[in-house]
């Protein structure tokens, strides 16, 4: 695993050079048909549902949708979900649980959406709906988080029987701005919070909130010569070191912006896409073999334990 | 028209129904132009010029969606109900089953699609705008009943124009009757996918037609309760562009895709295989690899 500081894993899991949901989706299984809509009231773009087929099997696959251009936001809304997104989850979900298919969650949201309409359709009922149904279902649950994982809209789709992340994924209560801005009443220490609020995979593996980390890790590339991309990479280090104390924001956005050669994206991640392609298949292999009741109780001790 | 019956697979089906135009030229409605009647069955009910949806007879739809001569038909000829003595009622029934060759608004039966076996409706908009009275619920009913015990999934095409009026307060019951028959079978633990087709409106849609566990659309069908004209009427003010049709349901969450003629079949097998049962995917095998053949749909 890369070296890095909390605060440059927040920034690689809000990249909009990372894969989305559908990405991860295109990349791992061989079939998959979204299916639309909460049956109340609209269909939100910000989650992407629907039957998918791995090596013969079939699951239920649900996934947080960010756009990467203006225009693709305006459908997917940043990955932050209405009430009506949680609401077509969940009926996703029962519909997986009624024809015994398990289901796949892949984590990508900001958080849920804040607005008025979102309050005045339940967003806060939606989320704990999903809770209180998520921990009952018969069906084996395995949530991913291949980037932001916002507080409870992240959760409100990983009440699952294992959770695992990639390497630069984030999970947390809330974003590092609001938890300075809470706490340190300046958003600005977003940096230094992000250091102190363990929101980072390895952190979460060790606090037992998740159970497996996918390295993000890409093969060398060839062409460059050593000595340049060596400088390169330290320079850019260099300047993030210089950036980490904090005050200096809008020039570590800038920076964001120049495409680094190693980080993770569409055109680089057939590899972590066929790793969380064993992982599932094994996963589903381990599944098989448990029975209802043992799915029900293993997730229910899961969250117990906390 | 014999020989050609040959060319198509619900060809032979589509010239035997007396609504699909004789002549070997018809008009398009939609853009005006002169089409060539064969053309039109072959490309799936569609007009070649404009791409519109013409409304599709129950046989040739049966055989745009399954496996060839699988289809076995059942409970033909159910006595004829008239429980209002309508002035008139029996000689329009008589009528309509000369005209159209059903014997009612709608045919169930059993099809195999891709080799599975299903349960299936298909409403006919020709039959008295595809009405639902006691006997088009009675055979729905006994179609889902026996789906139930046979343990079959079910496809349900829906296009009815909502009660049948003719027979009153007996016509609203036959929507609990097909509700009631529809949550024991998806109580045990069977699937059932309803196809919204132009135009699904009233008493249809507030029963089976949003009762699917998928529920799926084609392109531009006018789907709602109420009809436009009465809502335009009731509330005085013109309806927007596109109100009560297929993408507007999509778009407020009542429709899980709206799937071409082209493409229906394939989109059933793909469902119906992976609800094919209780619990298949956990108690299938593990298979060795099956290369990609088909790509991701998301739309
Ligand atoms: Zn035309």
């Amino acid at each position: 695993m890369e070296e890095l500081t909390a605060w440059e894993r927040v920034k690689r899991a809000r990249s909009s050079e990372r894969p989305t949901s559908i990405d991860y989706i295109s990349g791992i299984f061989d079939r998959f048909m979204e299916l639309h809509g909460d049956r109340v009231c609209r269909d939100d773009g910000a989650i992407v549902g629907g039957i998918a087929r791995i090596e013969g099997i079939m699951v239920t696959v649900i996934g947080e949708q960010k756009g990467r251009t203006l225009k693709q936001n305006q459908k997917r809304n940043f990955g932050m979900p209405y009430p009506d997104g949680y609401r077509k989850a969940l009926r996703l979900m029962k519909q997986a649980e009624k024809f015994g298919r398990p289901i796949i969650c892949f984590v990508d949201t900001p958080g849920a959406f804040c607005g008025i309409e979102a309050e005045e359709r339940g967003q806060g009922e939606a989320i704990a709906r999903n809770l209180y149904e998520m921990s009952a279902l018969k069906v084996p649950v395995l949530s991913i988080f291949i980037g932001e994982g916002g507080s409870g809209g992240a959760l409100a789709l990983a009440v699952a029987n294992e959770v695992w992340m990639l390497e630069n994924a984030t999970y947390s209560i809330l974003s590092p701005e609001g938890f300075a801005s809470i706490l340190w009443k300046d958003g600005k220490r977003a940096n230094e919070a992000a250091g102190v609020m363990k929101i980072t995979a390895e952190d979460l593996k060790e606090l037992h909130i998740v159970e497996r980390v996918f390295g993000e890790s890409l093969p060398q590339k060839e062409e460059e010569p050593d000595g340049f991309a060596a400088d390169g990479w330290g320079t850019m280090l260099e300047n993030g070191a210089l950036t980490a104390d904090g005050d200096d924001t809008k020039q570590e956005d800038t920076e964001d912006e120049e495409e680094e050669p190693n980080v993770l994206n569409r055109d680089n991640m057939e590899l972590v896409a066929g790793q969380l392609r064993e992982g599932i298949l094994e996963f589903l292999r381990v599944y098989h073999r448990k029975t209802p009741t043992q799915i029900v109780q293993e997730r229910y001790e899961r969250f117990r334990r906390f | 028209m014999g020989e050609k019956s040959k060319k198509g697979d619900f060809m032979a089906d589509a010239f035997a129904e007396p609504q699909v135009p004789d002549g070997l030229f018809q008009k398009c409605e939609k853009c005006g132009e002169i089409i060539c009647s064969e053309d039109v069955v072959t490309n799936y009910h569609t007009c070649p010029n404009c791409q519109a949806y013409f409304r599709v007879p129950p046989r040739a739809r049966i055989s745009m969606v399954a496996d060839k001569g699988s289809f076995i038909e059942w409970d033909m000829g159910l006595p004829v109900s008239d429980p209002l003595k309508f002035p008139g009622y029996l000689e329009k029934l008589e009528h309509m089953r000369q005209v159209t060759g059903i014997d009612e608004a709608v045919l169930t039966g059993a099809v195999r699609i891709d080799g599975m076996p299903v349960a299936i409706g298909v409403m006919a908009a020709s039959f008295m705008m595809g009405s639902m009275g006691e006997i088009v619920g009675e055979k729905l009913t006994r179609m889902i009943e026996r789906a139930t015990r046979e343990r079959l999934p079910i496809v349900i095409f829906c296009s009815s124009g909502g009660a049948r009026m003719q027979e009153g307060i007996v016509s609203l019951m036959q929507m609990a009757k097909t509700a009631g028959a529809l949550k024991r079978h998806s109580d045990a633990g069977l699937y059932y996918v309803s196809v919204l087709t132009d135009p699904t409106t009233g008493g249809v849609v507030a029963s089976f037609a949003m009762l699917g566990d998928t529920i799926l659309a084609e392109p531009g069908a006018l789907i709602g309760f109420a009809g436009p004209r009465v809502i335009e009427q009731t509330i005085g003010q013109k309806l927007p562009e596109g109100f009560q049709r297929s993408e507007f349901l999509l778009e407020h969450g009542f429709v899980d895709k709206i799937v071409k003629r082209e493409r229906m079949k394939k989109t059933l097998s793909f469902l119906i295989e992976g609800s094919g049962g209780e619990k298949p995917s956990l108690v299938r095998t593990f298979a060795a690899p099956v290369p990609p053949q088909e790509k991701v749909e998301i739309d």
